[in-house]
């Protein structure tokens, strides 16, 4: 086979860095910068800007694709939803340049090499434009987790260039006023975490932003119905400094996605009762997620938003492995720390306040 | 609150069986009277079992007369706080329960100019005025020392008639007891001299951290206060410092066996034992001076009367340093975690309110050593003194055949005391004999019935209609009273095998029960045991090193045991209400010092 990683269309996270996001999207620039910063990350590689571009070209799709959205206006939803659907198949039908699958193949095989046979990953779609600070663009772009073999993460890859243009996301575009084609579209293949638990962090309190805090949101099995917003999370707040959980609240979880390995998917299957209203976290684990969430912020220099699952397989850090990691956007955006009105007189004012509005008529 | 939640009424519970008489063990003044029910009725009371754990006997009132009033004659006379007077008390069933009087409202902004000027005073002037505290609680002490409680000899002194003196030996012994009492109650006062601005400055620091960090832990703000010498520590750090020195000197084996006279009589025997019964003597003043209780009883046993007491924890250090282990505290730890944390938390601040948390934490800094030393010097050193002298009273009435009881001095109130030292100089000068022999010792018999009647019996932890919303700045701070709490009393335990309570020192530990009731029982407890009492003191400190946990029923986040774990880096978990009724000793249990939660994991 004539691909080497030297065509930069397949980059291992260890060696992509922060820069790159034009190349490599942003959640793999995330979780190369992680990766940088020494936090476990589930090994894997980016599929690179350059792969899908160079598809674009050989095949001629710019062309075809522009002439599609410029054909409909931003207000038909119905002309929007039919054009993405052209587009999409366009994108799934067209071969590959040799060169690229093969590239995407050695990646997935050196992968398998370092990690096991016939390693399940998870396929992501990694996009230029999201995952930046100033804009929340999460969830924009697919996701197709328990991928085995080098056949389907190629085809996983195509299907991830072709969620650049769901009828969503084109709509998105245009009310943003931004260029359809350039956006481009990066990949991230990388080992499945194996999750009993799994789900998000912040590194300060969302509610109102107290960054002494660390809120992290659980369910059991896969982390994805907890981020698309199907799952209610057990919450859980820990103090950033002692990094002592103080708030637990453990909800209801029904159901759990886990893999289903023979059909290379994932499955929701009902969590047994005794199961149901247990904290998805011990607290062990969840001082070892606080702890790389801490680490992470500190590395980062700013408030960070962390993907995180707990993986069975791992036994360091109580199996806490970051699957991705974007800056905070709301409350980075403001001063500090929330501004308080009381308490501020120093010395004996402050004193003698103290003791006039005491402490219990507004503690909890 | 539902008013239909609330404590039982005073005046509705009974006496305990076999001590329907306690009421004639305590002065009218501290008892529910019915010529005032109606007040007191309406009056909230809570348990003050922090302090008094079990029921007192007569003539240890002395001790709840004198914290109580000088506690409040800071707030409301000295220092004029503006929102709170002082805290009123009664006595009921031999425990003691408390009542905070607020401040009427109209009458608060008058109080302001006057607490800004005198508080403010001893804030800026505090370590200043606080040498100068040292120097009057020593003169306190050398006072008492001095006193002399000696039978009345045959004759009055030749020297004393050939001098025309005019006064007999009555007259120095009557006047020895009275101003036995007027000394310990300068040091009550002086022991209240700064501890209400101690705690208040704390709180300003406390509010402030909660207000900019909601809802950070209280044992994090208490870590970044909290002293790392503490004199408190002292004794137990003398302790270790002479078990080091026995296996230097090689005397250590020497100490293992026997009775301590037996023991240091083996020591002086040695080439080198000499060098360490100097150090043994050296360290017992003052260190020794220090009670195994909390002062507050006149069954406290303090170290220098009960030299197998710290003979006892010498043992068992010398015993690990034999296997090995550090007995030291990881002080340099605590240090550096102190140090880490408070950087931490100033960090996450802006620039505009950073010097305002330091401006804070520096007063909180500046004036919490002397919440944390002043038990040393007061409850330990003076009030061990006072106690010593009184005992020493007590032999004489003994020997003077007043009773036959050991401590029989202490089932009299302080006022009968000075009745039967009347009646013994009475009669000693007319050359009669005294009353006080036919008297007391049925009485005391009876009084010791009634005292054992009364021990059997728990204490309501409250009693009437409880306020909606505890604001009192003291109740919260010195008792941990909060609206929460008592919420959680009136409830009751929910289920009894898992308790709540304040996460006081982090960590989580699994281990068996050891159950305290008193510190006689504390050479009970076994290498990684969880001692769980209603409280502890600060001189159980040696046993922390063997215990893996502490779980007490009450206390704060400055509490004694929440102190000595976090020092000891030990979990804790305090005020949990019920541990040492509802836990048994030998039940495996899992105490999460984070959480403030108790598991009883096995029987």
């Amino acid at each position: 086979m004539g691909a080497q990683i030297g065509d930069q269309y397949v980059i291992p996270f260890e060696q992509a860095s922060n820069h790159d996001v034009s190349l490599i999207g942003g959640k793999c620039a995330g979780l190369a910068s992680l990766v940088a910063a020494g936090a476990t990350v589930p090994p894997g590689f980016a599929v690179t800007t350059r792969a899908y571009l160079e598809t674009l070209a050989a095949r001629r799709l710019e062309c075809e694709i522009r002439t599609r959205i410029e054909a409909v206006t931003d207000t038909d939803v119905g002309a929007q939803a039919r054009i993405a659907c052209e587009i999409q198949d366009l994108i799934r039908s067209e071969a590959i340049p040799d060169r690229i699958t093969d590239a995407i193949r050695l990646g997935y095989e050196q992968l398998c090499a370092r990690v096991g046979q016939d390693l399940p990953v998870a396929v992501r779609s990694s996009g230029t434009s999201e995952d930046m600070p100033e804009a929340s663009f999460a969830g924009q772009g697919d996701t197709y987790l328990w991928t085995v073999g080098a056949d389907a993460v190629v085809s996983r890859v195509r299907d991830c260039w072709a969620s650049l243009f769901t009828a969503r996301a084109i709509a998105y575009r245009g009310k943003h006023k931004l260029a359809h084609l350039e956006q481009a579209m990066a990949v991230g293949v990388q080992q499945m975490a194996d999750a009993r638990a799994a789900g998000v962090a912040m590194s300060l309190d969302p509610s109102n932003g107290d960054r002494s805090k660390i809120v992290i949101e659980s369910v059991w099995g896969l982390g994805e119905p907890l981020v698309s917003g199907q799952a209610t999370p057990d919450c859980f707040v820990v103090d950033k400094v002692l990094l002592e959980p103080i708030k637990r609240v453990v909800a209801s979880k029904p159901t759990e996605l886990v893999a289903d390995i023979a059909n290379q998917t994932t499955m929701l299957r009902e969590v047994e009762e005794a199961r149901r209203n247990v904290a998805s976290l011990t607290d062990a684990q969840i001082r070892a997620v606080a702890r790389v969430v801490k680490a992470v912020e500190r590395a980062f220099g700013a408030p960070q938003d962390v993907e995180w699952a707990i993986d069975a397989r791992k036994t360091e850090d109580e199996g806490v492995v970051l699957l991705q990691c974007r800056p905070e956007t709301v409350w980075s955006r403001k001063a500090s720390a929330p501004v308080v009105s009381r308490s501020y007189a120093p010395g004996i004012e402050g004193v003698l306040s103290t003791l006039m509005a005491p402490l219990a008529s507004r503690k909890h | 609150m539902n008013a239909q939640v609330k404590f039982p009424s005073p005046y509705e519970l009974k006496a305990p069986k076999g001590a329907e008489g306690w009421r004639d063990l305590y002065p009218y003044y501290a008892l529910f009277q019915d010529e005032r029910k109606e007040g007191d009725e309406n009056q909230f009371w809570f348990c003050d079992a922090q302090h008094w754990p079990t029921p007192f006997r007569p003539f240890d009132t002395i001790m709840a007369d004198f914290a109580v009033k000088c506690l409040g004659q800071y707030n409301t006379r000295h220092l004029l706080v503006p929102p709170a007077n002082g805290v009123d008390y009664r006595i009921h069933n031999g425990y003691l329960y408390l009542s905070p009087i607020a401040v009427a409202p109209e009458k608060i902004p008058e109080r302001v100019p006057h607490f800004l000027e005198r508080a403010g005073f001893y804030f800026q002037n505090w370590n200043k005025l606080l040498d100068n505290w040292h120097i009057k609680v020593r003169g306190v002490i050398d006072a008492l020392d001095a006193l002399r409680f000696e039978p009345l000899p045959d004759m009055v002194p030749k020297e004393w008639v050939l001098e025309g003196r005019g006064l007999d030996n009555t007259y120095y012994l009557l006047e020895n007891y009275e101003s036995a009492l007027q000394l310990c109650y300068k040091a009550w006062q002086y022991h209240f001299e700064f501890l209400n601005l101690g705690y208040a400055a704390y709180l300003d620091f406390f509010g402030f951290c909660k207000e900019q960090f909601p809802n950070i832990p209280d044992q994090a703000i208490a870590r970044m206060v909290q002293g790392i010498d503490v004199d408190l520590f002292r004794p137990d750090d003398e302790l270790k410092k002479l078990a080091h020195l026995a296996l230097e000197t090689g005397v250590d084996a020497a100490l293992m066996s026997g009775s301590v006279e037996q023991a240091l009589a083996a020591v002086a025997a040695l080439p080198r034992g000499k060098q360490w019964l100097e150090a043994w003597s050296a360290a017992q003043n003052p260190w020794f001076n220090f009670t195994s209780g909390n002062g507050f009883y006149s069954s406290d046993k303090y170290w220098i009367e009960h030299l197998d007491i710290p003979l006892g924890y010498l043992r068992n250090y010398i015993v690990q340093l034999g296997k090995g282990i550090t007995i030291e505290r990881p002080t340099a730890q605590v240090a550096a975690e102190r140090e880490r944390i408070t950087k931490e938390y100033a960090e996450l601040l802006n620039d505009e309110v950073r010097p305002i948390f330091e401006q804070k934490l520096g007063l909180a800094r500046t004036v919490f050593p002397y919440v944390e030393n002043h038990n040393f010097y007061i409850e330990h050193w003076s009030l061990g003194v006072f106690w010593r002298k009184m005992r020493e009273l007590n032999r004489l009435l003994v020997a003077a055949g007043f009773w036959s009881d050991p401590e029989g001095l202490f089932f009299l109130s302080r006022n009968e005391v000075r009745d039967a030292l009347w009646d013994y100089c009475c009669a000693w000068a007319v050359g009669g004999t005294p009353t006080g022999p036919h008297f007391w010792p049925q009485r005391i018999a009876q009084r010791r019935k009634t005292m054992d009647a009364l021990a059997q019996h728990k204490p309501e932890p409250a009693l009437n209609e409880p306020p909606e919303v505890v604001t009192e700045p003291f109740t919260i701070m010195l008792w941990g009273i909060t609206t929460d709490r008592i919420s959680a009393w009136l409830k009751g335990p929910a289920d009894s095998s898992r308790l709540e309570g304040m996460a006081a020192s982090p960590g989580i530990v699994e281990g068996p029960a050891r159950v305290i009731r008193s510190p006689d029982e504390l050479d009970q407890i076994l290498d990684g045991e969880i001692l769980v009492a209603p409280v502890t003191a600060p001189s159980w400190a040696p046993v922390f090193s063997k215990i893996s946990a502490t779980v007490t029923d009450i206390g704060g986040m400055m509490s004694h045991a929440a102190i000595v774990c976090r020092e000891y880096g030990l979990p804790a978990v305090t005020a949990t209400g019920s541990a040492s009724s509802v836990i048994k000793t030998g039940q495996r249990l899992r105490v999460d010092g984070s959480a403030g939660t108790v598991e009883v994991l096995a029987n």
